[in-house]
């Protein structure tokens, strides 16, 4: 009778298809294995923004004279609103990171070649919605902070020549950072970017899953031993996520999310304004160009740098490879390095000036 | 001819979808009276060497009483990214807390990053009223 009613489960949902690829997945045992881990810590993350993102749309409130006290509501009166609140924020912070680091083992261990040229492509447009994500959210507790800051975001994109004034007139939903611009972030924030972002992520891992995981160049592909993917890897992967959510429970309860003050516009930008952390590289440089380089406005300058940068980073695959399509270790190593030495020290900088 | 004739047809309905979407997502302007003038509260509210924000329609404006008679007011919407800047008794000078940009009391750019100097309002006494107003 069981018996009957699995196999009458197992065929109607093609079970043995699923098993047959889950049989076959396997993971290259090397001394870069340990770098595999750090795409499903950022995908074990986005989950938990997932479930504790949901769970603050039962009380939060998107409007300019709500917004604040519904997040002191969550943080003060409902159990437990604290620890979820907490939760959602250190680990939209360690998402990103985790993120960053996956990213950059792809680019040290040279798996963006051909064929993961558009895994790379979708893990680039990933990054930038997780950006997109933190901007969003950042705004959503509406405080002075965060309004500010996102004041200076907008404006950064508003400097853009031509298209800019329009952009973050959009972004705005009016002349200036108001009611409309948290509705409009609140849209972004719980609709329009999980959406898009599920569907990446069904993209990414397809293509991993089609793909296999590459192995770096300077280990011979002939003499790697692997293992098996289920339950091997997988139950060494859990154990990981175990560890970063015990990371993560214990940041949240030991620094719970701090609220700060309610936004005034009519208040002058308080002292210490920044944004977060993953933005002051970007911030510190726009601090440190001059206003006028030359002929140029020296923002515009920045901006255009950031820009270039960016499109060059997205298009990686293409000059990271010579003809044959061997990865150029050397000037791909030394641009990696390059970039997160820049981001560091500019953080870094960013944080104690 | 077929193929054409599908495709076209399937672009302009995707057309008349999104061009909705897209009009719907561009805010609509919102009509507002232009501000030329706002009273900006009483003359014993405000200690020399001080400065504090009020609104200028709905942009912040900075008032500052440089002494016992002497008054300033600029927009208070910093020229590099839109901050609202504060008057710092210590330097007076005016200050961006955001970049750390700094214009002196005629809104000119000292140091920090803005581009372009701070627009003055003119200050006008009235009684024990401080008003503020746009300069002709
Ligand atoms: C939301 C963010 C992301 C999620 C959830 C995610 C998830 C994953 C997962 C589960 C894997 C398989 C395990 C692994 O190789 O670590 C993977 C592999 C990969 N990811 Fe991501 N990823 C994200 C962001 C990125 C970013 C930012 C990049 C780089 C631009 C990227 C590029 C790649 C590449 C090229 C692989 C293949 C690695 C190989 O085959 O050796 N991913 N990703
Ligand atoms: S916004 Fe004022 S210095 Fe940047």
């Amino acid at each position: 009778m069981k018996a009957q009613a699995i196999d009458w489960f197992k065929e109607r949902l093609g079970v043995d298809a699923i098993r047959e690829v889950m049989d076959h997945k396997t993971v290259p045992v090397h001394s870069a294995t340990r770098w595999y881990y750090f795409g499903g810590i950022t995908l074990f993350l986005f989950g938990i923004q997932v479930v504790t993102g949901t769970l603050l749309l039962f009380y939060y409130r998107p409007t300019v004279a709500e917004g604040f006290d519904s997040v002191r509501f969550i943080m003060t009166r409902a159990d437990f609103g604290w620890l979820i609140r907490s939760i959602h924020s250190w680990s939209a912070n360690l998402l990103i990171f985790v993120a960053f680091v996956h990213m950059f083992s792809v680019v040290f261990t040279h798996a963006y070649r051909s064929p993961r040229e558009l895994t790379w492509g979708s893990g680039i447009a990933l990054a930038g919605l997780m950006l997109g994500f933190g901007f969003s959210g950042y705004l959503l507790p509406w405080n002075q902070i965060s309004y500010f800051a996102t004041k200076v975001g907008t404006d950064v994109a508003g400097s853009v020549p031509v298209v800019g004034v329009a952009i973050a007139r959009i972004l705005r939903g009016g002349e200036d950072v108001g009611a409309a611009t948290l509705t409009r972030f609140f849209a972004l924030h719980v609709m329009v970017l999980p959406m898009i972002t599920a569907a990446l992520i069904a993209l990414h891992v397809l293509l991993v899953q089609k793909n296999g995981m590459s192995t770096p160049p300077w280990i011979a592909a002939s003499r790697v031993r692997h293992m098996k993917f289920f339950p091997n890897f997988f139950l060494r992967e859990v154990m990981v996520w175990y560890g970063v959510l015990a990371i993560l429970g214990a940041l949240a309860a030991i620094f719970p999310w701090e609220l700060g003050e309610k936004a005034d516009p009519f208040a002058s930008a308080p002292k210490g304004i920044r944004p977060e952390w993953y933005f002051l590289a970007q911030f510190y440089t726009l601090k440190l160009i001059p206003s006028h380089v030359w002929i140029f406005e020296g923002e515009l300058l920045g901006i255009a740098g950031f820009g270039a940068v960016a499109l060059a980073w997205a298009l990686l695959p293409a000059w990271g490879v010579n003809r044959a399509g061997q990865a150029r270790t050397r000037l791909v190593t030394g641009a990696g390095i390059v970039l997160v030495a820049y981001l560091a020290v500019f953080t870094v900088l960013g944080y104690v000036k | 001819m077929l193929s054409w004739l599908l495709g076209g047809g399937a672009l302009a309905s995707m057309a008349s979808f999104f061009y909705p979407v897209a009009r719907f997502l561009i805010p609509p302007p919102v009509t507002e009276a232009a501000v030329n003038e706002v009273a900006a509260g009483k003359v014993q509210d405000l200690k020399p060497n001080s400065g504090k924000i009020v609104k200028f329609g709905n942009k912040p404006a900075l008032l500052v009483r440089v002494n016992d008679t002497e008054w300033k007011a600029f927009s208070a919407v910093c020229t590099h990214l839109n901050c609202t800047v504060q008057y710092r008794d210590s330097t007076q000078q005016i200050w961006c807390a955001c970049h750390n940009g700094t214009y002196d009391m005629s809104g000119r750019v000292v140091s920090g990053p803005p581009p372009n100097p701070l627009e003055e309002y003119a200050v006008n006494l009235r009684g024990d009223e401080v008003v503020i107003s746009k300069r002709a």
